[in-house]
């Protein structure tokens, strides 16, 4: 399965490298990812919670990393999570910001696994993505993911509708809303 | 606390809910002192809305004092305490679309962008009390709101106007100017405005403001004719009137130079286009007596005029006169309000003497009776032309 999706952030290419460089930022805003651990130079240890409590853990490698151009990744040899990806970074036109083209890439793995990812993807996988890079957006140009009363839980807001209705939280979901709240980058 | 809620068609409650609490870190909580209810909710309440939610707290017009900030908040823009308008569209201040000053597009705010996007191609800003497509937030028929972006929107009012003076900074008052204001009027220009509610008196009394020679209000509410009058403006009554014949006569036969449409579609819907279609096809064959304003602007206008678009649609229409604007040079401009480019100017024209919003409002109820203002307004009862509520 191959994901590409594209949003222009109103920063300067640098600045959105800089934020990506720093993989650890990559939880703030894609929502599947729950840690990245820095463990080397050039590789980290990527956390992703699936579907039925099942937690996925895989290394993963830089392959390219060119200043305020272009990063890209691989998992290593041997893991159970079979992923690769790119991010380009391309000025806007007239001085609109940076325009950056993500590419994803999963093998799926057969078996339990497999499905459990291709389930946490749905029926539209490329909304997932489109969705990550919002928030990339919202994060980079506004300091964090923006949250109303309907759709309050930030980058773990269910995709479905109804929502719940837009009013207050009340006393048990803004304890939930607590226990929930991201590791800010 | 109490908030006015949508509890399915047609119906709203004024029911208990919890206090609104900080979210994000550029929120601040607001004490409501006045809001009001607006023509856009009923068509909210009215049932053409698929992402409304029951339980959502209603309301996008409303202003009071600042008793929360979170940390995020900058201090030399917004403080506890202060007294603030607070506008309709939620806008971050830092996107493309805010840098533009197109703060109803502002691409940051709507967390359900996703959903708005595939209706209207691209998302809009978020929007307090208006449905899920617009965000899902809750609104300010209530006696606190939630208002992100805190040191963006609000406007904060360091006089001792009264609120209702100042309250339509919030929607009604900029929309209508935003109307007038995408006519380009220059001297000489006759100004027809479709709809004399609120919006379009607001209009009537922008385009007077920017030079407009004479304006002209088409309406088929007798009280609401009467209130244009009130002020000078022409009517014309398209209940026992030719609306394009009586322009006509009225303009030397040249047709209104600027049309605005005031009126918009009583549809709006946000799930498919093809269940939309139905549901205007299903309105319009319904009320095949009523004139759609948006279509009898365009045809109405002269020739290299301007019509300017201020009602609210929702989706698709039906049978848009595209000759009648291509072969005649016309100009259509239109947009949800950017409130935040006018509130400080028109602060300062409410200051000045120039513009009178108080002029509109006819009833003045406690929170606890929004059912009731909503009933008459809907229903145009009681010659009710603004509903102001007190929570």
């Amino acid at each position: 399965m191959e994901l590409t999706s594209t949003t222009t952030v109103n920063k300067p290419p640098q600045e959105v490298f800089d934020f990506w460089h720093r993989l650890e930022n990559l939880v703030a805003f894609i929502a599947h990812l729950d840690e990245v651990r820095v463990t080397g130079p050039r590789s980290s240890r990527w956390r992703a919670s699936a579907p039925f409590d099942t937690v996925l853990e895989w290394d993963v490698v830089t392959t390219t990393d060119v200043a305020a151009e272009r990063i890209a990744w691989a998992s290593v040899e041997g893991a159970d999570v079979h992923t690769s990806g790119e991010v380009v970074l391309v000025p806007a036109p007239g001085r609109r910001g940076t325009e950056v083209r993500v590419t994803l890439r999963y093998d799926m793995p057969a078996g339990p696994l497999g499905r459990a990812v291709a389930r946490y993807f749905g029926d539209d996988p490329s909304q997932v993505l489109d969705d990550d890079l919002r928030r990339l957006k919202q994060v980079m140009e506004t300091g964090e993911v923006v949250r109303s009363e309907g759709a309050p839980w930030g980058k773990r807001a269910r995709k479905e509708f109804p929502q719940r209705p837009a009013r207050p939280l009340s006393e048990e979901e803004l304890q939930e809303l607590r226990g929930r709240t991201e590791v800010r980058a | 606390m109490k908030a006015n809620c949508f509890v399915g068609t047609n119906k709203v409650e004024v029911q208990d809910v919890p206090d609104p609490t900080i979210l994000n870190s550029r929120d601040a909580i607001v004490k409501i002192t006045s809001t009001a209810i607006c023509g856009s909710d009923l068509h909210l309440v009215d049932g053409y809305v698929p992402t409304m939610e029951k339980g959502d707290v209603l309301g996008h017009e409303f202003m009071g004092e600042v008793v929360e900030v979170g940390r995020g908040v900058d201090g030399s823009r917004l403080r506890v305490g202060d007294r603030v308008v607070v506008p309709f569209p939620i806008a971050c201040g830092a996107c493309l679309a805010c840098q533009a000053e197109l703060y109803s597009c502002c691409e940051n705010t709507n967390p359900n962008a996703g959903v708005a996007e595939k209706m209207f191609g691209h998302p809009v800003a978020g929007i307090f009390g208006y449905s899920h497509l617009t965000g899902g937030f809750a609104g300010g028929q209530a006696e606190y709101a939630r208002v992100p972006f805190a040191d963006v929107g609000p406007l904060r009012i360091e006089s001792d106007l009264p609120d209702e003076q100042v309250l339509f900074l919030s929607d009604i008052l900029p929309t209508g100017y935003m109307g007038a204001e995408m006519c380009d009027i220059t001297d000489g220009d006759v100004v027809a405005v479709w709809g004399a509610g609120p919006v379009g008196q607001f209009a009537m009394d922008s385009a007077r403001v920017l030079g407009a020679a004479m304006v002209i209000a088409i309406d088929d509410v007798g009280y609401r004719l009467d209130m244009a009058a009130s002020q000078g403006y022409r009517t014309v009554d398209y209940s026992d009137t030719d609306v394009r014949s009586a322009l006509l006569e009225l303009t030397g036969g040249r047709g209104p130079d600027k049309c605005i449409d005031a009126v918009g579609m009583e549809a709006t819907d946000g799930a498919a286009h093809v269940q939309l279609y139905d549901r205007l096809k299903q309105a319009v064959r319904s009320e095949t007596d009523r004139p759609h304003a948006l279509r009898q602007a365009i045809l109405s206008c002269r020739s290299g005029g301007v019509v300017s678009v201020i009602g609210v649609y929702g989706g698709l229409i039906d049978k848009f006169p595209a000759g009648a604007w291509m072969n005649r040079s016309l100009t259509l401009r239109t947009g949800q309000c950017h409130v935040q480019r006018y509130m400080r100017p028109l602060l300062d024209r409410i200051e000045r003497g120039e513009l009178d919003p108080m002029r509109v409002i006819t009833h003045r109820l406690p929170l606890a009776e929004a059912r009731r203002g909503y009933d008459i307004f809907k229903n145009k009862e009681d010659g009710c032309e603004k509903v102001v509520l007190k929570p």
